[in-house]
Parts: C-alpha cells; sequence; structure tokens
C-alpha cells in the first residue's frame, strides 16, 4: 500500500473528527482536513458529498432523525411520527428551530424495525417511540437534562 | 439432530446455536465467550490444513447470510494461495438492508463469536489484515467492535504469533458515514479507500482484486458467526440442519403486523407460517394476513397465499422472491400496497449511488409515479409505464442495486394490480375503509 493511499484510507475517519470539532463540515473545515491528508479539497469534498451522515449545512445542537421504513411505517411511526415532531417543534424535516436546538430530518431504515417506531437524536438510538415518550424526551432536551 | 424431510416439524426442538450466548449476562465480554467454550473452534483451525478448512465449509453447505447466499466454501478457495501474496479479510457490519437487524445484535452481545470466525477465515485464507467496515450508524456496535478487538488481543487471540501458531492478524474497525450501498462489496471496498461508495465493475472480483489492489475476502456478520461451529462440531452436523439446498441456523428478523417483532433464530427450512404465527405470535389487532417481504426489502413481496412456504433459499427462488436477508416484513391487510412499493422506491431513489443512469434516472421516475397513483393523480397507461420502467432498470444496471430497486414495485403489480388500477380509475385507495382502523393499531396514538 503507498503513503497516497493510506492518507485517503483515513478520510471518513478524518472527517468524523472534523465534524464533532466544528459541528458540521463547513469550507474551513472541510479545507482543514485536505491539508492533514494532503488531498484536494475537491475530493475531500466529492467524498463528504456521497455519505448522510455528514453534514454540509449546520444542524442544531440536538440531530433528530426519524425513520421513515417500511417497518417503522407498519408500526405506526415514519409519517405518523414526523407530523407529531413538526407539531411539538413547528419545524419541517429538514428545518432548525430559530434557537438552533433541535434539527428535524427522515432519515432511511436505521436497522431497529423490530422495534419500530425508532428515531435517532445525535449518536443515540430511541426506540418503540410513543407520543408520551417523545413528548418527554424532547422535554427533557429541551431543559438540557441529557 | 437431524436432517429433515419436513422441517416444519423441526423447529419446536430447535437449540439456538449463534444466539445461544446472546441472553448471558455480559454477553459481550470475551471472558464470558471463553467460559462457554469461546476459541476453541479457532484453537483447533489453527492445527488444520487451510484446504481442510475449506473442504469443511463446502461439506457444511454454508451460504453467505448477507442476501447473495454464495457458498462459502467456493468463495474462499478463489482466494489466492501463496505466503508471497499479501491477503485481506473485510468483515461486513454494514446492515441496511430495510427490515434487516440482526448482524447489530450479534455485534453488540457477542462479537467474539464474529472474531474467531475472522479469525479461522484470515487463517485459512492466509490473511493477516482484517478490516471491520461498519454502518456509520451503529454508534454502540462501532464500541462492541472496539472494545471487544482490544480484549481479543489483551488474549493473544489477535496481534502476533496467535496461540503460538506462527500465524498473526491485525484487526481494526473503520466507520461508513451513511450510505446503503456501501454494503455491497465493492462499494464497501471503495469506502473502506476513503471514495464515494460507488460499486465496481465485477470482474474482477474481490477475491483476485479488492482493497487497494490486493485479493479480499468479503464476509457478513451472520456467515463468520456461523464458522466457528461449523469447525467445532464437524460440516455432517451443521448439514443436518436445514433443507436440501439451504444449510444450517438463519437468524430471521421479523417485524412490521406482528406480535413479537424480533430476532429468531430458527432452522433454514421453517415455514413463514410457523415463523409468524408460532414464533412471532400472529398478527395484532385480529387481522388478517395480507403480504410479506420475505428476505429484507430489495426481495420480491410474497401475498399471503404463499404462506407455507419453507423459508430456504429454494424454495423462495422457486416462488419468484428470495430469502435475501431473511428479513421478515409482515403486512397485515389494512395496508396499501401502492403505498408499500412507493415507500420501498423512496428508499432505494434516496440510496441510488448515483453513478449509471438507469437506477439513479429509472428510481426517481419510479418514485415520481408511483407518488402520483398514490396520490389519485395517476393516468391511464401509468402501470405499463412503471413496468416499461422496472424492464429498463432490471440487469441494466452497473450493481445489484437496479434489480433490488425494482423488485418491490414489479411483484406488487404481479399480486396487488387491482389496489393499482383501483387508484388509477377511482382516485382512491382501495383499502380505504380499512386505514380508520390503523388508528388504533398506530403504537404512538
Amino acid at each position: 500500500m503507498v503513503a497516497h493511499q493510506k492518507q485517503k484510507a483515513r478520510l471518513l475517519a478524518a472527517l468524523f473528527l472534523a465534524q464533532e470539532q466544528y459541528g458540521w463540515l463547513s469550507s474551513e473545515a472541510i479545507e482543514r482536513v485536505s491539508e492533514r491528508l494532503s488531498l484536494s479539497p475537491g475530493k475531500v469534498r466529492s467524498t463528504a458529498s456521497f455519505y448522510s451522515m455528514f453534514n454540509l449545512t449546520p444542524r442544531g445542537d440536538y440531530h433528530i432523525q426519524v425513520c421513515e421504513g417500511l417497518s417503522c411505517y407498519l408500526a405506526g411511526g415514519a409519517d405518523t411520527l414526523v407530523n407529531f415532531l413538526t407539531n411539538l417543534l413547528g419545524i419541517k424535516p429538514g428545518e432548525t428551530t430559530l434557537d438552533g436546538k433541535f434539527t428535524l430530518d427522515v432519515v432511511q431504515c436505521i436497522a431497529a424495525c423490530g422495534s419500530a417506531p425508532a428515531l435517532r437524536i445525535n449518536d443515540e438510538l430511541y426506540e418503540n417511540m410513543t407520543r408520551e415518550s417523545i413528548t418527554n424526551l424532547i422535554e427533557e432536551l429541551q431543559e438540557g437534562n441529557r | 439432530m437431524t436432517a429433515v424431510d419436513d422441517p416444519r416439524s423441526d423447529f419446536r426442538d430447535f437449540q439456538p446455536i449463534l444466539t445461544q450466548n446472546i441472553h448471558r449476562p455480559d454477553s459481550e465480554r470475551i471472558t464470558t465467550y471463553l467460559e462457554h467454550g469461546g476459541y476453541q473452534a479457532a484453537r483447533k483451525a489453527l492445527t488444520m490444513e487451510p484446504g481442510k478448512i475449506i473442504d469443511y465449509l463446502k461439506r457444511s453447505g454454508l451460504r453467505g447470510r448477507g442476501g447473495a447466499g454464495f457458498p462459502t466454501g467456493n468463495k474462499w478457495e478463489f482466494m489466492p494461495q501463496g505466503d508471497d501474496i499479501q491477503k485481506i479479510v473485510v468483515v461486513n457490519t454494514d446492515e441496511g438492508e430495510p427490515g434487516t437487524f440482526k448482524d447489530r445484535e450479534i455485534v453488540e452481545r457477542d462479537p467474539h463469536q464474529v472474531i474467531e470466525g475472522v479469525l479461522i477465515a484470515a487463517y485459512t485464507v492466509g490473511a493477516n489484515k482484517a478490516y471491520v467496515y461498519i454502518r456509520g450508524e451503529f454508534f454502540q456496535a462501532v464500541k462492541c467492535w472496539i472494545k471487544a478487538i482490544a480484549e481479543a488481543y489483551e488474549h493473544g487471540l489477535l496481534g502476533e504469533n496467535i496461540l503460538d501458531s506462527g500465524f498473526s492478524l491485525e484487526m481494526s474497525v473503520h466507520r461508513g458515514a451513511g450510505a446503503y450501498i456501501c454494503g455491497e462489496e465493492t462499494a464497501m471496498l471503495e469506502s473502506l479507500e476513503g471514495n464515494r461508495g460507488e460499486p465496481r465493475l465485477k470482474p474482477p472480483y474481490p477475491t483476485s482484486s479488492g482493497l487497494f489492489g490486493l485479493p479480499t475476502l468479503v464476509q457478513n456478520i451472520e456467515t463468520l458467526a456461523c464458522i466457528p461451529h461449523i469447525i467445532k462440531r464437524g460440516p455432517e452436523w451443521f448439514a443436518a440442519i436445514g433443507t436440501k439446498e439451504s444449510k444450517g441456523p438463519k437468524i430471521f428478523s421479523v417485524s412490521g403486523h406482528v406480535n413479537r417483532p424480533g430476532n429468531y433464530e430458527l432452522p433454514l427450512g421453517t415455514s413463514l407460517k410457523d415463523i409468524i404465527y408460532q414464533v412471532a405470535g400472529g398478527i395484532p389487532g385480529g387481522y388478517r394476513l395480507k403480504a410479506v417481504i420475505p428476505g429484507g426489502a430489495s426481495t420480491p413481496i410474497i401475498p399471503a397465499s404463499n404462506i407455507n412456504i419453507p423459508m430456504a433459499f429454494e424454495t423462495l427462488e422457486k416462488a419468484g422472491s428470495g430469502l435475501g436477508t431473511g428479513a421478515i416484513i409482515v403486512m397485515n391487510e389494512t395496508v396499501c400496497m401502492v403505498e408499500v412499493a412507493r415507500r420501498l422506491s423512496k428508499f432505494f431513489c434516496h440510496e441510488s449511488c448515483g453513478h449509471c443512469p438507469p437506477c439513479r434516472i429509472g428510481s426517481q421516475r419510479i418514485l415520481d409515479l408511483l407518488t402520483r397513483i398514490k396520490n389519485g393523480q395517476g393516468k391511464v397507461g401509468d402501470i405499463e409505464l412503471l413496468l416499461d420502467l422496472v424492464k429498463g432498470i432490471d440487469g441494466q444496471t452497473f450493481c445489484p442495486m437496479g434489480s433490488a430497486l425494482v423488485n418491490p414495485v414489479r411483484s406488487a403489480i404481479k399480486h396487488f394490480r387491482n389496489e393499482f388500477e383501483f387508484h388509477l380509475t377511482e382516485k382512491a385507495c382501495l383499502v380505504s375503509d380499512l386505514s380508520t382502523v390503523k388508528e388504533e393499531l398506530c403504537l404512538i396514538s
């Protein structure tokens, strides 16, 4: 394996690190990754833009990702859950609350079909969601208890 | 355990193999695994001739559990021989097929079973490096992998000169970042190399030119978990479980309209009816079964009339579907099949890597058409147009995803064409009378 290949193979890990430090993959973050790995910014952005977990736009403190897969839909999640959260937070999927606290997104299957409906907030998975548990969860996050 | 002509009689006596440890306290720890006979198979394998291990696998009849069902022994045999060639094993933990959640459970609860399988695989094919590629969203499983690998190093089961065999193996974990297509082996290799996860043209197959151009063996978690048991208890024991062409245990992920969704390990060949009604507790609310997706989103839908089918590679193929990953999605009579096709198409449209036009454009066109049919804006001829698109995509794409994305659409039209037609002519849903009951079913109401 040549040195260049080794550097490039570190790219996904480096992007995760940069995203953690900068909050999202801003041009500055992309630039920094490209310098560190001696790759062109174009190459870095090309790879980053392929993967749904890399945020090329800013996100709120809590990135709520609702699964809209078939199993979640059958279990009464997906659209119903998204609508519920839209009402609760006053934002549509893809939007962030004005205080920058919550971003709502829909995502594809998150391999929690046996415990649907499911959603993810940042790196935590929440399963078997009910109206009550979601409301409680959002309240806790709003008060900063988590 | 004996071979059975009628496997339906067998599942009640079946003792779990792959999931035998997962309910023990601290099941993920190496000490727990060692206490229950862990790494004995590796100890045995490291004294065996690699050719003998491949012979074991071939006789066991093990076929890959990641979806394609390729005979594992044959795949290992494709790896070039010779110590002078650097070789690699890639551990596919990119479980992304909608409906599937078995590999995550194995990794979180019994990762050493998989490491032992990796060790045996690497020794057999002569690889000194193993890379775990794990789905980026599996935060918990990533931690489990890292911890388990560290434990294996501490116990001398990874690293230099493992168990004084002279064999060395380095193993590390690499996270994906959210792309279904990276579960396809060549896309996974691209991703491991730091690129966009676009599949490569095959041939060359990874076994001849894989990661960084080196011969690479890519295996699914559940497949690797089977390996230690085959080595320890022998190929004949393994081959006695299941049907003629589908050997061994299989973890079925059951979700959708069942009382007890979850992962269930059963012999291959267990009937779909038994899985739904006996194992998973039947359908809630007294509703009737309408349709089942038997092997994850990319396998064709089968109607309720096919409920007695044994869950095996050959039987499902014959029925026009496939075993896939063994992810069973159960749908009751209230489900609109146009919506099912639309939802699955949305998934495939979102996950198309964009490399080749039939998949990139075709998946979007299919989604648009299904959305308009669903919304009562469909036009006469839309069904034919859909089938025409399906024909233009199936087998015409760079990777197998093209065939995967047309399966739900084609099978939904094949078995439930009347629902599509009703949407077109009446601008309404044939099952809309039942849709009001959905609220009762809805878990979040």
